[in-house]
């Protein structure tokens, strides 16, 4: 198969100075510049000295400093941003996956009644609107003395990514063969011994990749804290981020090093992680 | 780096549910082995019929206390006066309908409803039609330059949604940014100092410029998945028939990727109309709430102006339109859950 349909495809990239081949080329490295350009521009600010960012021509060659680091980590309560930002995340990732995965093995494994109904409804909350009910969340949290807490937070946010951590993974369980989990039984194992040895090894890549989408939509979170958390030591990064930028009025350094330190958890495990979250990603339907 | 893979192609948005469906229909040969198992070992007291409840009451007890209890709460304050007087005191005063019938007579929601709607339409256009044009592109790009343009989305992919806002701030400054002096260097006059958050209109196009930038990659890079998926087959037979690309597209490609596209695009207009840390971060809704969308308008009116019942009621047509939305979004999905 592969002599007959690769024929043609060869004679096409072999005509180097092709004006189509090089138009192609062409566009897709306009393109690529225009998608990394604010990432390269964040980072790079946050790298200038001050007087050099400061200049109504920008300045594309200097000498890097980490001055615009030392003044963005040094602002009061940082390490309790980082230390909030950290709990509410992991915390409500990993209370996710625990509940998920009991309830995705079910749906992707059992039949039930009322399965198909169970299946609807976390599609229905994976897409529900959080931003709209900051309201509601705001006047049950005040009438039980639950606002400017983490434990509230990460409970908020463990259901927000609970919805589609279920579906996700219930694709994950799917695709793993029925037949291994029946000859474990066939050898000895209990329904829950198959699956702790046979299937959740197996689900790993799953479990990773899950739990990457869980993290960025928690990390990102920006309307239940603007909301919730007034209080500075409650508070976690992503207002630090915005906060930040009016205390220091037009320090633009400063404040890209505070972006540049937020974005760098997540750019450098999406990254590491990008294959599969392509497919994941879609699977799940995910995004902020 | 494996970006251009094709190992994720199988796992396009139509599949992913269709996989699932389609292993669970057969159960374990109905508990055949387990039960000649169960009785020797007699660890499992449950009769297996509870099995599958007690795995998912977790989640929907949470659900139930998280999410479906805030959502009736809503309804309910939509239907109370609660401003900042009964906010003080803690006062119930229920006021029927007064909140939607004074909203739904006020030109200023109107005109928020008629803004939302034209500023989705317009960015997932703009989504859709460059993401798929993105997409057709890497599918046809040579290897090192797949992965170099494919690396680049994922940058724009991976950008955490507040720090991106923050840095279109700085590339669009009064003073120092980047923007300014790019439109100086191309010789267009008037840039010196232009403020690019001046009115609503120029502050919302570049909430869209950032979004169209953020939700590219998401659709671009599945499109490239989703592709791989068409038989190289049909590309040569669409050849030997001599079609344009342009009708390679709409003979060969739309109809292989329709659900791909209607998916796709459901899903964005959800994503878009509901966005708010994009739009409240920019320029929160300013100037003169020249660029509140929805979402926001019912946070401002709710914390700003201490109308907690109105921004009650906002919320809730809100919904109510999203899950007009939706629920043509649930159909597609629960048709194709069927059929496969």
């Amino acid at each position: 198969m592969s002599a007959t349909t690769q024929t043609p495809q060869k004679l096409r990239t072999r005509k180097p100075l092709s004006v189509g081949v090089v138009a192609k080329n062409l566009t897709a490295l306009v393109l690529a510049v225009v998608f990394v350009f604010p990432v390269y521009w964040m980072f790079s600010s946050s790298l200038k000295p001050q007087h050099e960012i400061m200049t109504k021509d920008p300045v594309f060659v200097f000498t890097p400093t980490f001055e615009n680091y030392t003044t963005a980590t040094g602002v009061d309560l940082f390490w309790t941003y980082v230390t909030n930002s950290l709990m509410v995340t992991i915390g409500a990732v990993l209370l996710a996956l625990l509940v998920a995965l009991a309830a995705s093995f079910a749906i992707a494994r059992m039949k039930f009644k009322g399965r198909k109904g169970i299946v609807l409804v976390v599609m229905m909350a994976q897409m529900a609107p959080w931003e709209v009910m900051v309201i509601a969340m705001y006047m049950i949290s005040r009438e039980n003395d639950l606002l400017n807490s983490i434990p509230t937070l990460t409970l908020i946010y463990f259901v927000m990514v609970l919805p589609f951590t279920i579906w996700t993974l219930r694709g994950f369980i799917a695709a793993v063969p029925v037949e291994l989990e029946e000859a474990a039984q066939i050898d000895g194992c209990t329904r829950g011994q198959a699956f702790r040895k046979v299937i959740f090894p197996l689900l790993a890549p799953g479990l990773m990749s899950t739990s990457l989408f869980g993290f960025i939509t928690a990390w990102n979170e920006f309307a239940m804290i603007l909301m919730l958390n007034k209080e500075k030591e409650s508070q976690t990064l992503t207002l630090w981020l915005t906060q930040f930028q009016t205390a220091f009025g037009s320090d633009w350094g400063a404040t890209m090093a505070a972006s540049t330190l937020f974005a760098l958890p997540v750019l450098v495990v999406f990254l590491f992680l990008q294959r599969k979250a392509v497919g994941g990603m879609t699977a799940g339907a995910v995004k902020g | 780096m494996t970006v251009d893979s094709q190992g994720t192609a199988t796992a396009g948005p139509q599949d992913a549910p269709g996989r699932a469906a389609g292993k669970s229909q057969t159960p374990p040969p109905s508990s055949g082995p387990k039960e000649v198992l169960q009785p020797s070992r007699g660890r499992r007291s449950l009769p297996s019929g509870w099995l599958p409840y007690l795995l998912v009451a977790p989640a929907l007890l949470s659900m139930a206390v998280l999410l479906l209890y805030p959502l009736v709460r809503n309804v309910i304050l939509s239907f109370q006066q609660l401003n900042r007087k009964e906010f003080i005191t803690r006062e119930t005063v229920w006021i029927g309908f007064d909140n939607y019938t004074e909203l739904l007579g006020d030109p200023d929601f109107w005109s928020v409803v008629v803004r939302s709607i034209v500023f989705t339409a317009v960015n997932v256009a703009l989504i859709m039609a460059i993401g798929t044009g993105i997409g057709l592109l890497l599918n046809r790009l040579g290897k090192k330059m797949r992965l170099v343009l494919s690396l680049a989305l994922m940058f724009a992919w991976a950008m955490p949604i507040v720090a991106s806002v923050t840095v279109f701030r700085w590339l669009f400054d009064e003073q120092f940014g980047v923007v300014n002096w790019l439109m100086r260097t191309l010789g267009f006059e008037g840039y010196e100092q232009h403020n690019w958050f001046e009115t609503g209109f120029s502050t919302l196009v570049i909430i869209m410029i950032l979004l169209v930038w953020g939700s590219i990659p998401f659709v671009a890079l599945n499109m490239y998945a989703a592709l791989t998926t068409i038989g190289s087959e049909l590309y040569e037979a669409a050849k030997m028939d001599g079609a344009s690309g342009w009708r390679t597209f709409w003979a060969v490609v739309f109809p292989n990727l329709k659900s791909f596209f209607m998916i796709t695009t459901f899903l964005e207009i959800i994503w878009i109309f509901k966005a708010f840390a994009q739009v409240y971060a920019m320029n929160q809704g300013g100037p003169d709430r020249g660029s509140e969308t929805l979402p926001v308008f019912a946070y401002i009116e709710g914390v700003g102006q201490f109308h907690y019942g109105v921004a009650a009621a906002i919320s809730i047509l809100t919904i109510v339109m999203l899950i007009a939305v939706m629920s043509f979004y649930f159909r597609l999905i629960l048709k194709q859950e069927e059929e496969l």
